[in-house]
């Protein structure tokens, strides 16, 4: 069980109305490593990350076929769970969304969704998840103000943190430092190859230096096919297809 | 050319200045009128007597406001009793929950409700609420509820739509369910505008004159439970001003019940308004 892959895809084929946006898609998405998926803008990097979880669902619109398979359960099998399937992975996007409320209950929000009551537990968990996204020097002494309150990039690891909080084994990231500054971009960039240890990490990029930094693996797409996808450092210095060679030497952007 | 560009712009905005003043001075105006007008009723008799007496006998020249005013505050309390819950939840499930085909076919329907003269909304109480609950607080209240429902729910929707769908996801992507979803995070960020909703439809409630009055029963008793008729201050105004004016002092008596009226509507939104600018702290609006 914990040798096969955390998300393997098989022949997903995703349509907004009439627009087929993912065309046939089979991946399997390696345990422990940091994969990026790249490709132009508007090639459905986005909409792939969300079948990931089935939020591609509260799109108006949409159908989905073919099988997404989570820890070897097919998440798209009418009888699967759902909230059970997100809870398995933290999801940070392309600005953070802080939940309405203080610092404290953002992080405390996903453990007493799945009943977790008891204060001096929860307590622990607050700060040992701040600690976790290098949080909690900054905000211990001030866990009750609310979370919109603090800078974006303070924003951005306190949603981390709250991923991180209902212990997913995945992390997903949708263009996750897009808008931050450039430091805490490192930040969060830095973060994550902490974070590899203990989960995968599947994010977006549309920077390829950013890829490069940080991805093992990387998935490029181009209109809503996967081109091509290996190692990072494989795909960056071998492309063996054309487009992929476009992409990387910046002809396609 | 460029100075005349300049010169536009500029008589533009003192125009709009100008005349945004003289809508705000006109507020003004209304309530130094009133003061000026009930000063007569308010000399002769002391304000505690006209504020929190029953006695109404204006030959007598007693003019105790108190079974018109909480008539006022009895009416508008039941109807938003009513209206509240009502408002919450068909606005959630118009915008979380209904079909977007739904919303296009209700949405059209709840702006015309929202645009029928009172006068009709009285008729259809006398037809279908008098006979069932009697001339009485609770038919006013239930006539002003369905009076108020579509123009809160059009508000409360209009501010659900604005919570951003990302907010949603978050809440989501941690396992929640669609309703936890929901209460603990759509409606929290969307509390100050729920909020507001019920405002303007309490400060309808307040002055909505016909349809009330044609329900309502307007006796001149304290009401001490919903069945009991009662008198609102706008049904009192509308119902006597320009007849018995011949009474000593009965216009400024009538003026002072619109003051009062005016003080409450206003009272009520300066209220609200610290209300909302508490919450909006507590939530946190810089994201
Ligand atoms: N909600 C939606 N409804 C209809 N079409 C959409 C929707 N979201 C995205 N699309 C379309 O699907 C394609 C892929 O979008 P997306 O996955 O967001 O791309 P990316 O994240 O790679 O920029 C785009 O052509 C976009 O126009
Ligand atoms: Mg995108």
């Amino acid at each position: 069980m914990e040798q096969s892959s955390h998300i393997k895809v098989k022949d997903l084929n995703v349509y907004y109305g009439q627009n087929h946006v993912l065309k046939n898609i089979n991946i399997e998405i390696p345990n422990n490593q940091i994969t990026a998926i790249i490709g132009p803008s508007g090639c459905g990097k986005t909409t792939l990350l969300k079948c990931f979880n089935r939020l591609i669902e509260s799109v108006d619109g949409v159908r989905v076929t073919g099988e997404v398979l989570v820890g070897g359960e097919n998440i798209y099998d009418p009888k699967a769970e759902v909230t059970h399937i997100r809870k398995k992975m933290g999801l940070l996007s392309q600005r953070p969304f802080p939940l309405p409320m203080s610092i404290y209950d953002n992080i405390a929000y996903g453990p007493k969704i799945h009943g977790e009551r008891n204060k001096k537990e929860l307590d622990r968990i607050v700060e040992h998840y701040l600690k976790e996204a290098s949080l909690w020097e900054e905000v211990k002494d001030r866990l009750k103000t609310p979370a919109g309150s603090l800078s974006i990039g303070q924003q951005q690891r306190l949603c981390l943190a709250r991923g991180l909080a209902v212990e997913p084994d995945i992390i997903l990231g949708d263009e996750p430092t897009s808008a931050l500054d450039p430091q805490s971009s490192r930040h969060i960039e830095q973060k994550f190859i902490e974070l590899k240890e203990k989960y995968s990490i599947v994010f977006v990029t549309h920077i390829l230096r950013q890829a490069k930094r940080i991805a093992d693996y990387l998935i490029f797409i181009h209109m809503g096919e996967i081109i091509e996808c290996g190692p990072t450092k494989e795909i960056l210095e071998n492309p063996k297809e054309k487009k992929t060679q476009d992409y990387v030497l910046g002809i396609i952007s | 050319m460029i100075f005349n560009r300049v010169l536009k712009d500029k008589i533009a905005g003192k125009t709009m200045l100008f005349l945004t003043i003289l809508a705000c001075s006109s507020l003004l105006l209304i309530f130094a009128g009133l003061i000026f007008k009930s000063l007569p009723v308010i000399e002769k008799s002391s304000f505690s007597e006209l504020l929190f007496s029953s006695k109404w006998h204006p030959l007598k020249g007693e003019f105790g406001m108190l079974p018109f005013i909480s008539s006022t505050l009895w009416v508008t309390g039941v109807s938003i009793i009513i209206a509240v819950p009502l408002c919450i939840l068909s606005a959630i499930y118009l915008s979380e929950y209904a079909h977007k085909r739904i919303l296009q076919l209700i949405f059209p329907i709840i702006d015309i409700l929202a645009g029928i003269p009172s006068v009709i909304f009285g008729v259809w109480g006398l037809i279908l609420i008098v006979p069932i609950f009697g001339y009485s607080i609770l038919s006013g209240g239930i006539v002003l509820a369905v009076m108020i429902v579509p123009v809160v729910i059009h508000v409360m929707i209009e501010v659900i739509k604005t919570v951003p769908s990302e907010l949603r996801d978050a809440s989501l992507s941690l396992g929640a369910t669609k309703w936890q979803t929901i209460k603990f995070v759509v409606v929290k960020k969307a509390l100050p505008g729920i909020i507001a909703g019920i405002v303007l439809g309490l400060s309808r409630a307040f002055g909505e004159t016909m349809a009330v009055l044609m329900v309502v029963g307007n006796v001149v008793k304290i009401p001490h439970s919903v069945m009991d008729a009662g008198y609102p201050l706008p049904a009192l105004i509308a119902n006597n001003y320009g007849e018995m004016m011949s009474i000593p002092m009965y216009d400024s008596a009538l003026m002072l019940s619109a003051l009062i009226l005016f003080i409450i509507i206003v009272v009520f939104n300066v209220f609200s308004r610290l209300i909302l600018i508490r919450i909006e702290r507590n939530v946190g609006y810089n994201s």
